[in-house]
């Protein structure tokens, strides 16, 4: 059982940056977290402080029911694979992964075999002998993975580490990192900036907002039922189109169009009226008039992006709006569309708190 | 061909022959006998004392002591040479280790402290230093020669710059893959230096070779002379006069005293340019 808990963890900088402001959360044994956010949001600072990279203001982290505050990073029985691999690059990609496990005074031949048989998990064998500078950079990232695994640690950490790949390439990264969890079901901690790779990795999802996490759960949770509107606009691509509005007693309007299917409401507070592309429809009986300005065709999908038309003092006039619509559907360049959607779909939120009040 | 590369050769001889034919003239002149270059000057074309000459001056006792051999000053400047860089570029490495891995008080401060010392020359401090390695009792001492000169402000700030330069992932990693501060510097940090390791020790080796002030005050017995005092010694028996000028000799001091430097660069160029053209990272 090693499960990671942490506790009212924060992390102050000596110039008063506050980069963590009190984070509780608790990490099954075997169970792949994702922390996910914005750049600058804090995820990478938490990580590298279960890590021990980064020390603790106040809080604490344990593993395996372990306080760690004050142990040090090799002691932690953590590793950690990094964006730009931070390989070795004097050393053969057997050095590399021999290293760890040297410094812990692992008789040698029994150093080989663990490597070896690394090696051939993560189907790197043939370039053990290879150094880190004649390896394409999928296979430098596998060997950062091997790096980790041949320590067999409690926790693997994992910081963007396939932010540096090419698009096809991450993505068959990501499938094999979560076969290989899956497989050796060991505690993972994997930070990143890109919501897809959040979604599809996690068995849960912890997405982080200056500092604090804002919501923590299964990734459809998230999606499906986002607690505040920076979740329900961090999570989902194409992000939910977000418009300002204001309820007037039975229907939320923006100052061009009204949208019926609401109640129970504040009256004397902005809201923000969030609806996901997919659900939006195009309806002859539509409340919205959007004026096409582009399509991009993904094949089995077409997205549409355009403006919000109305009258000039609209507060929505010209706000930009996606709609998720099937391949058949290729509006022209200034098109005008009538689009609606169903309100028990929709979300609405408090502007100012972000709290979401349906 | 067009006229620029026309141009550009055409300065490139002018610049070569400029720095070489003073070396070419030392070397011909150095097969004449004295007698030669007393009566008609520098020569240009070899003469028919080479070996003779050179045959003295490397294996004949000499000096005004008569005691010794270029052989011997060779040997001796060799030490100096050898010990002064080696000793530099360990010194800098640790100087620059601490600087740059370890958080203490007014790093930044000493940094800029050992950096300042570049602003003063050998020739401000030598006579504190000698007093110093003479109370020391290290007066005509290998480890007299050497010891005062190996803190480098130059080495230690290349390789600050050089450290700077490794990505902090590379000490993260190595931490978390347990090693000691002394594993990571002998592991990791030695390694990736090799190329900056090697430009400066050739730096310093020629550096070291030329010294001239330091060797001079601090070697009294003709046994510790080195091979650039020792051609200072045979113009002095020229200045002094009595004997016939000879100037053979000094030239052919001179020309042994250029070639283990231009040996090591030689044999080192292509580490010496990669080291100082790129970083292995």
């Amino acid at each position: 059982m090693a499960g990671v808990e942490l506790k009212g963890v924060r992390k102050v900088y000596p110039n008063g940056a506050e980069a963590i402001r009190g984070v509780d959360m608790q990490i099954a044994d075997g169970e792949l977290v994702v922390f996910v956010g914005p750049s600058g949001c804090g995820k990478s600072t938490l990580l590298r402080m279960v890590a021990g990279l980064e020390t603790i203001t106040e809080g604490e982290i344990s593993i395996g029911g372990r306080v760690i505050n004050d142990v040090s990073p090799s002691d932690r029985d953590v590793a950690m694979v990094f964006q730009n691999y931070a390989l070795y690059p004097h050393m053969t990609v057997r050095g590399n992964m021999s290293y760890g496990l040297k410094n812990r005074k692992i008789p040698k031949d029994k150093i080989r075999q663990i490597v070896e048989e690394a090696a051939k998990t993560l189907r790197i064998y043939d370039y053990l002998d290879r150094q880190p500078n004649e390896l394409s950079g999928g296979q430098r990232q596998r060997v950062a993975m091997g790096r980790a695994i041949v320590r067999n640690p409690k926790v693997f950490l994992f910081d963007e580490p396939l932010s540096n790949l090419d698009a096809k390439l991450r993505v068959q990264m990501r499938i094999e990192i979560k076969r290989l969890q899956r497989r050796m079901n060991v505690t993972s901690i994997y930070v990143t900036h890109d919501q897809t790779e959040a979604m599809t990795l996690a068995d849960r999802l912890a997405v982080i907002n200056e500092g604090r996490v804002e919501q923590m759960g299964a990734p459809m949770e998230l999606y499906s039922n986002p607690k505040t509107l920076f979740v329900a606009s961090f999570i989902g691509a194409p992000q939910m189109n977000l418009i300002p509005v204001r309820f007037d007693g039975d229907a939320l309007s923006d100052g061009v169009s009204r949208f019926p299917g609401f109640s129970d409401l504040p009256m004397d507070a902005d809201l923000v009226l969030g609806v996901r592309p997919d659900i939006l429809s195009i309806t002859a009986d539509g409340q919205l008039d959007m004026r096409v300005d582009l399509v991009e065709q993904h094949g089995g999908e077409n997205l549409i992006y355009g403006t919000i038309v109305g009258s000039d003092e609209g507060a929505a006039h010209g706000l930009e709006i996606c709609l998720k619509a099937g391949q058949k559907m290729l509006p022209d360049v200034e098109d005008t569309l009538q689009l609606g959607f169903d309100p028990t779909k929709a979300f609405v939120f408090r502007k100012d708190t972000g709290e979401r009040l349906v | 061909m067009n006229r620029h590369t026309v141009i550009t050769h055409f300065i490139l001889i002018v610049g070569a022959l400029f720095m070489t034919l003073p070396v070419w003239v030392a070397f011909m002149t150095s097969t004449h006998a004295p007698e030669t270059i007393m009566r008609d000057g520098l020569q240009f074309w070899p003469g028919g004392h080479f070996l003779e000459t050179y045959n003295e001056v490397l294996f004949e006792q000499g000096g005004v002591m008569k005691k010794v051999t270029a052989l011997g000053m060779m040997k001796n400047s060799l030490i100096l040479g050898i010990g002064f860089s080696v000793g530099k570029v360990i010194i800098s490495m640790f100087a620059a280790y601490a600087i740059v891995y370890f958080r203490f008080r007014m790093a930044n401060f000493l940094f800029w402290i050992i950096f300042m010392t570049l602003l003063l020359p050998l020739e401000v401090r030598i006579i504190p230093s000698y007093k110093v390695v003479a109370d020391l009792g290290l007066l005509d001492t290998h480890t007299g020669l050497i010891v005062p000169l190996i803190a480098s402000a130059t080495g230690t700030f290349f390789f600050r710059q050089f450290f700077r330069s490794v990505p902090d992932e590379i000490l993260e990693a190595a931490r978390l893959d347990g090693a000691s501060t002394w594993s990571f510097f002998i592991d990791i940090l030695v390694p990736l230096s090799k190329t900056m390791i090697a430009a400066i020790l050739i730096i310093m080796f020629v550096v070291g070779w030329n010294q001239y002030l330091w060797p001079l005050i601090m070697t009294t017995k003709e046994e510790n002379y080195t091979l650039v005092i020792g051609i200072k010694q045979i113009y002095q028996v020229l200045n002094e006069g009595g004997e016939l000028p000879q100037f053979q000799k000094a030239f052919a001091l001179t020309i042994l005293a250029t070639l283990p430097p231009v040996l090591v660069v030689l044999v080192f160029q292509k580490w010496f340019v990669k080291g100082l053209v790129e970083s292995e990272k």
